[in-house]
């Protein structure tokens, strides 16, 4: 990701948006080695490149899991082992993480563990647990000299005590993102920040306001995927819509989707009124579009830019079902 | 105020908004890290050794056993050699003083260097339920041991082997009281399914994790 000057697109798995033939791309760039499209051999040169970082750097920085409050620990999960070399060579550690990720005892984090790995990758446990302690004892041969943790709050003491408050106990498995029918086809960048996916759709907007990931909210099917595999029950289909409900109170919604709403809600109050509109409004949109019987533009309207819509059949639902009924 | 007085100020007050934290809410939240008990967790009716076995296996590390620690040195030259590896090693002090005179492997008690090729470890003790491996850092067990080398050899003496990551946590609270700087769990050889969503063994860690079982 460093090499191609791109953000991580899942969060456990940060360059699965890139093919094989990409990755040698940028080794054959960055690396100046001759071009191979093994995975093994690239998984190989990647460890041989950045070893030499591991062995060399003077600060390793890490995230951390979980933070417990019983010894003061930081606990990373990993399979490559990145995060046992971040912290055993360099001479300084810094771990990063959010305040929400404290649990109480070793016990606690020994369950949680279990729900991480399983829903993260299907894994019982993952290669490698770690439980930093503090720097480099007396007399040890290895460990850095100094750790230091930075608890990050941006943003998240605001979803305390709010109905958001559910999303505080996400511990960041990718279950969500993995299940939903959105981020599959629109993978993680689409999102435009840190947390993709379900989870991302709900947190980003409390981060850095409502105003400011507009569409994220609605960039759900609300099928409920995502609710029911989340290992710790955050009901993200529920938070979605609050947060629609949200943008809507505060009157964030832009004022032609309004003015339509206003419209349509006017429409659909009057029967009569209603089966006119929808007779005239399905045989325009049958005349528009062409043979083929899709709609290829639609004026002001970005949506068609990608794709077709398919014309209405010309006749509303309630003429088709009298005809039906008569014959 | 500090970053951390203005968090500590925002918490309490998005409290305010939730019932105040009494003094039977504060004993339960300190009884709880007092008495840490054990969460839900899977059925676990298993024998321990055949299960830490089946799962080392299945976290593609190789089991082999031996029935004392004075032939732990010959069952790892016979490992090494049947493996086509280099007859040195960089090793715990517990290991390296082992016999190893002739059984044509150099073993050094020492800090792992990047180029190290084997290292040998003992371990605290060993988890049935995932097939892991908790070792503790100290100055005469360091971490790197297990971390640098292509291939980790580790000795569990099998009357060290527990359940789970809960009964690990009693014992070392038992005999050593507080955690040291680094606990690594290790279950198998270090992996990645980074490129193409592929697992390959032997990322960054080591590409073989071999287990000796010392059954005395």
């Amino acid at each position: 990701m460093q090499l191609a000057g791109e953000k991580p697109s899942h969060i456990i798995a940060p360059a699965i948006h890139k093919s094989r033939d990409d990755v040698a791309d940028l080794f054959v760039q960055h690396h100046k080695t001759p071009r191979k499209t093994d995975i093994g051999e690239l998984t190989m040169e990647a460890r041989k490149f950045l070893r030499e970082h591991f062995l060399s750097g003077e600060m390793g920085i890490s995230g951390g899991n979980f933070l417990i409050a019983e010894t003061g620990s930081l606990m990373l999960v990993t399979n490559e082992g990145n995060g046992r070399m971040t912290t055993t060579l360099p001479r300084v550690h810094v771990a990063i993480t959010g305040i929400e990720k404290v649990l109480p005892t070793l016990e606690d984090a020994s369950c949680i563990l279990r729900l991480l790995t399983r829903s993260a990758t299907g894994q019982s446990i993952s290669n490698y647990v770690t439980l930093n302690t503090g720097p480099k004892r007396p007399g040890d041969l290895d460990g850095p000299e100094e750790m230091h943790v930075i608890i990050v709050d941006a943003g998240r003491t605001g979803l305390l005590g709010t109905d958001m408050q559910e999303a505080l106990r996400c511990i960041r498995c990718g279950a969500c993102m993995n299940h939903c029918p959105v981020y599959q086809n629109i993978g993680g960048h689409a999102y435009g920040w840190v947390y993709p996916g379900p989870i991302g759709s709900v947190l980003t907007p409390n981060y850095i306001g409502l105003e400011n990931a507009i569409d994220l909210p609605n960039a759900a099917t609300l099928c409920n995927q995502c609710g029911v595999v989340c290992p710790v029950k955050i009901p993200l289909p529920d938070l979605m819509r609050k947060l629609r409900e949200k943008q809507v109170d505060r009157g964030l919604r832009p004022w032609q989707e309004r003015l339509g709403l206003k419209l349509w809600a006017w429409v659909a109050k009057r029967p009569g009124i209603y089966a006119l509109v929808t007779r005239i409004a399905a045989r325009v949109g049958r005349s528009v579009g062409g043979a083929d019987r899709m709609i290829h533009r639609l004026p002001g309207n970005g949506w068609t830019e990608g794709r077709d819509l398919p014309a209405p059949a010309g006749k509303t639902f309630r003429e088709l079902y009298a005809e039906r009924k008569r014959s | 105020m500090s970053a951390r007085d203005s968090i500590f100020a925002r918490i309490r007050a998005a409290r305010a908004a939730l019932p105040a934290m009494d003094e039977t809410e504060r004993a339960a939240i300190e009884g709880r890290i007092a008495l840490h008990p054990i969460g839900t967790r899977p059925a676990m009716d298993w024998p321990l050794v055949p299960r830490f076995r089946e799962q080392c296996v299945r976290m593609s590390s190789t089991v082999d056993d031996v029935a004392s620690m004075a032939e732990v040195p010959r069952a790892i030259a016979r490992f090494l050699a049947a493996t086509k590896l280099p007859m040195r090693a960089v090793a715990w002090p517990e290991i390296a003083q082992l016999d190893w005179n002739g059984t044509g492997v150099t073993v050094e008690a020492r800090a792992a260097r990047g180029d190290d090729l084997v290292g040998i470890t003992g371990t605290f003790l060993a988890v049935a339920e995932t097939g892991t491996l908790m070792l503790l850092s100290s100055p005469s067990t360091p971490a790197a041991t297990s971390l640098l080398p292509e291939t980790h050899i580790a000795v569990v003496p099998q009357g060290r082997i527990v359940k789970a990551m809960e009964e690990a946590w009693a014992l070392t609270r038992s005999e050593r009281g507080e955690l040291p700087r680094a606990v690594n769990f290790v279950s198998g050889p270090s992996r990645t399914a980074d490129i193409e969503g592929q697992l390959q063994l032997g990322a960054h860690g080591p590409y073989r994790v071999h287990v000796v079982v010392v059954t005395e």
